[in-house]
C-alpha cells in the first residue's frame, strides 16, 4: 500500500510554501493531481525516479528492491519514489504505488524512521525519456530533494546496494553526479566502448565509463540547474537527455564520481535498434558539441574521476554475434552510400574506407586511427549540417558495424586486461587526434 | 505634273519628319528605359547574389542535386545562374517596356503576354527547385533506411523514389507554365503507371523469393537467427 503523510497543520504549511514557489512553467507542465500528491509529501531528502512504460513484469520487484535499499542505507531520511509513466497499459503505475513497504520491512528487518512515499504520474500517452526525466527533475526541485537517483524499470539484476552506491556519494560526500560502472561481457556496450566513452573522454577530459546510463545519482542542485537551463521544447521528446545531463554536469564544473554497481543485464537487441540508439546517444553528443565548444576546445588530455569499487569488470564467456553480417553491412554501406559519404568525409578517409571495404574477412581491419578520423569528420559535418543531421547519424551506422567487426576480431581471444588495453589505446587515439577535430571545426566555421 | 510630284514628295518628307519627330522622343525614352533597366537589373543581380551567398544558397542547391546538374552542363554555381537569370529577366522586362513605349502595333499584346508569363515562370522555377530538394532528401532517406535495414539494391529503391518525385514535380511545373498541359498530363500518367506496374511486376514475379525471405525474416524469425543478430550497442 502507498503510504502518505496525514495532512496535518505543519505539512499543510510546508505544502503552501512549496506551492507558492511553483513556477508558471511547472504548473502547466505537471498535472494538478501530481502536484497535489507532491504537496502532500512535503520536502524530502532522497528521491528515486523511475521512467516506466509497460514494465509490469519487472517493476514490482524493482520497487521492492529500491525500498529495501533505502531502508537499509537511509532509514532516517525522508524519501519518495516518483514514477513518471509514459502511458502504460499493463498496470505499471498501480504496481509502483501498490508495493507494500511492510513486505520489505519483514524481509530486511530494519525499520524506516520516516515515511516512504510512492507516487506515480502519467506524463504522456507515449513514452519520451526527456519528458520523463523532466518530470522527475521538476518533482525533485519542488520537493527540494538533496540527493536523487534514476533507476531503470527493467533491470532484472538490480540489488538493494545499488541505491546506496549511487546515493551515498551524493548525499554524504558532496558529489553532484554519480554514474555507474558495471560488470558485463567484453562485447556488450560496444557503442560505449568504441565511441561514447573515448570521445567524451578526449573532448571533455573526464574519464566517465558510462556517460549514458539508465541508472545514475545526482544532487538536487545539479537537477535544478539542468531543469532550468535545458531547452526542453525541442520536439523530439528529449531523446538522449541522459547524455546531455552528464555533459551538463561536466561543463558546469560539477563534482563527478562513478560507482561500481555489479552485473549489468544483457539487453536483447536487433540490428534495427542501432539507428535509434545512435540518434539518442551520438546525435545528442554531436549536437551538444556546438554549444560546449568553449569548454571542450581548451581541454587537453583527460583525468580519471573518483571511483567507488572497480572501474569496470569484463566477462569473457562466449557470445554469438553474426560477424559476417556486420562486415557485409559495412561493405554494402560504403558502396551504396558513396554519394552521402562524399558530403561528410574527407576524400582521404573515404578512399581508405573504400579500400578496406573490398578486403576479405581475414584481412579486414578498420584501424583505430581511421575510426577516430571518421567519427571526428562526422562530428564536424554534423556541426556544419552539410546534409540533414539525422541523415548524418544514419550514415554512421554501417561504419560503426565495420568498426565493431574489427573490435570483435581483435578481442576474440583477448583476456579482460587485453580488452581494457585495446580500449585504452583507442581512447588515446581519440585524444591524440583531437587537434584534427579542432582544425576541421575552425576551418568549417 | 512635276510640281505635283514635288509637292507630294515634300508632304511625304514633312510627314516623315513629323513622324520621326514624334518617334524620336519615344526612342529616347526607350533607350533611357533600357539603360535604367540595365542599371536596376545590375543592382538587383548584385544584391541577390549577396543575399544568396549569405543564406548559403549553393549549399542548398548542392543538397537539392541542382549543383551537380549545373556542373555537368558546365554552368557556373547556382547562385551565379540565378543572379544572372534575374538580371536578364529584369533587363529584358525594361527593354520590352521601352519597346511598348514605341507604340509598334502588334507588339503590345505580345509584351503584355510576356509580363503575364513572368510570375508563372518564377512559380515554376520555385516548384522545380524545392521539388528537386525534396527528391534529393527523400531519395537519400530511402537509401539510408534501405542500407541500414539490409534491403537488397538500396540504390534502386532510392532512384525510384527520386524518379517518382521528379516526374511529379516536372508535371506540376509544366502545368504551371501552361506548356503542353495535355501532353505532360498524359506523359505523367503513362510514366507513373509504368513505374508502378514495373514495380508490381518486379516485386510480384522477380522479387518473389526476396519477398518470401523478407516476410519470413519479419514474421517467423527463429530463435537461432535472433541470437546471431544480437549486438548490444549500449
Amino acid at each position: 500500500m502507498m503510504e502518505t503523510l496525514s495532512p496535518g497543520a505543519s505539512s499543510r504549511g510546508r505544502a503552501e510554501v512549496i506551492h507558492t514557489e511553483l513556477k508558471l512553467e511547472d504548473e502547466t507542465f505537471l498535472t494538478d493531481d501530481f502536484l497535489r500528491q507532491l504537496i502532500n509529501v512535503g520536502e524530502v531528502d532522497i528521491l528515486v525516479g523511475l521512467a516506466t512504460h509497460n514494465n509490469a513484469k519487472t517493476i514490482g520487484s524493482i520497487v521492492q528492491t529500491i525500498q529495501s535499499g533505502i531502508l537499509q542505507a537511509f532509514p532516517r531520511e525522508r524519501a519518495v519514489i516518483i514514477d513518471a509513466d509514459g502511458g502504460s497499459h499493463d498496470g505499471t503505475p498501480e504496481l509502483v504505488t501498490g508495493v507494500s513497504i511492510d513486505d520489505v520491512r519483514r524481509a530486511t528487518n530494519p525499520y524506516a524512521l520516516r515515511t516512504l512515499h510512492s507516487i506515480s504520474t502519467k506524463y504522456a500517452s507515449s513514452p519520451a525519456s526527456g519528458v520523463a526525466l523532466r518530470t522527475i527533475l521538476a518533482a525533485a526541485d519542488l520537493l527540494r530533494a538533496k540527493a536523487c537517483i534514476v533507476m531503470s524499470p527493467e533491470s532484472a539484476s538490480i540489488e538493494p546496494e545499488w541505491v546506496s552506491k549511487l546515493l551515498r556519494p551524493v548525499y554524504r560526500d558532496g558529489f553532484d553526479l554519480v554514474t555507474p560502472t558495471y560488470r558485463r561481457h567484453k562485447f556488450e556496450g560496444l557503442l560505449m566502448t568504441n565511441l561514447l566513452y573515448p570521445m567524451i573522454r578526449a573532448l571533455y577530459g573526464e574519464r566517465i565509463r558510462e556517460p549514458y546510463s539508465s541508472e545514475f545519482g545526482f544532487s538536487g542542485r545539479l537537477g535544478s540547474q539542468f531543469l532550468n537551463q535545458n531547452g526542453w521544447n525541442d520536439g523530439g521528446g528529449g531523446a538522449g537527455v541522459e547524455l546531455r545531463f552528464t555533459l551538463a554536469a561536466i561543463t558546469g564544473g560539477c563534482r563527478i564520481g562513478q560507482s561500481f554497481l555489479g552485473e549489468k543485464d544483457h539487453v536483447e537487441r536487433h540490428a534495427a535498434d542501432l539507428v535509434p540508439t545512435l540518434r539518442q546517444t551520438v546525435g545528442s553528443m554531436f549536437s551538444a558539441l556546438g554549444a560546449d565548444f568553449p569548454v571542450w576546445s581548451v581541454v587537453s588530455g583527460s583525468q580519471p574521476i573518483a571511483t567507488t569499487g572497480s572501474d569496470q569488470e569484463l566477462l569473457l564467456g562466449p557470445m554469438r554475434i553474426n560477424r559476417k553480417r556486420l562486415r557485409d553491412m559495412f561493405s554494402t554501406g560504403v558502396a551504396e552510400l558513396e554519394s552521402v559519404f562524399q558530403s561528410i568525409l574527407s576524400p582521404t578517409t573515404l578512399a581508405e574506407l573504400q579500400r578496406i571495404a573490398h578486403l576479405g574477412e581475414e584481412e579486414f581491419h578498420y584501424s583505430a586511427e581511421l575510426w577516430v578520423r571518421t567519427v571526428y569528420e562526422f562530428a564536424a559535418s554534423y556541426q556544419k549540417s552539410v546534409i540533414s543531421r539525422d541523415h548524418i547519424i544514419q550514415a554512421l551506422a554501417p561504419l560503426f558495424r565495420g568498426r565493431v567487426f574489427t573490435f570483435l576480431t581483435e578481442n576474440r581471444n583477448a583476456s579482460a586486461s587485453e580488452v581494457e588495453n585495446n580500449i585504452e589505446n583507442l581512447c588515446l587515439e581519440f585524444e591524440r587526434l583531437k587537434p584534427y577535430l579542432l582544425q576541421m571545426w575552425k576551418s568549417r566555421e | 505634273m512635276r510640281e505635283m510630284i514635288i509637292s507630294e514628295l515634300t508632304q511625304a518628307l514633312h510627314e516623315l519628319a513629323r513622324d520621326f519627330a514624334h518617334f524620336l522622343p519615344r526612342l529616347i525614352v526607350m533607350l533611357i528605359l533600357a539603360f535604367l533597366g540595365w542599371l536596376i537589373a545590375y543592382v538587383a543581380k548584385v544584391v541577390l547574389r549577396s543575399i544568396l551567398r549569405l543564406i548559403k544558397f549553393d549549399k542548398l542547391s548542392e543538397n537539392a542535386g541542382a549543383s551537380q546538374l549545373l556542373n555537368k552542363a558546365d554552368l557556373p554555381s547556382a547562385t551565379e545562374v540565378l543572379s544572372r537569370f534575374v538580371f536578364w529577366v529584369a533587363w529584358l522586362g525594361f527593354i520590352l517596356l521601352g519597346v511598348s513605349v514605341l507604340g509598334i502595333l502588334g507588339l503590345q499584346e505580345q509584351i503584355a503576354k510576356f509580363f503575364l508569363f513572368l510570375p508563372r515562370l518564377f512559380v515554376a522555377l520555385f516548384i522545380m527547385f524545392f521539388g528537386l530538394l525534396a527528391a534529393s532528401f527523400f531519395s537519400r532517406a530511402a537509401l539510408l533506411a534501405a542500407v541500414n535495414a539490409n534491403v537488397p539494391s538500396p540504390r534502386v529503391l532510392s532512384l525510384a523514389v527520386r524518379s517518382i518525385i521528379v516526374v511529379f514535380v516536372l508535371s506540376i511545373a509544366f502545368e504551371e507554365l501552361g506548356l503542353a498541359e495535355q501532353t505532360m498530363l498524359v506523359a505523367f500518367g503513362i510514366a507513373f503507371g509504368a513505374l508502378m506496374l514495373g514495380l508490381a511486376i518486379a516485386f510480384g514475379i522477380g522479387g518473389r523469393d526476396l519477398a518470401k525471405r523478407f516476410l519470413e525474416k519479419k514474421f517467423v524469425r527463429s530463435k537461432h537467427e535472433e541470437g546471431e543478430d544480437e549486438l548490444s550497442a549500449l
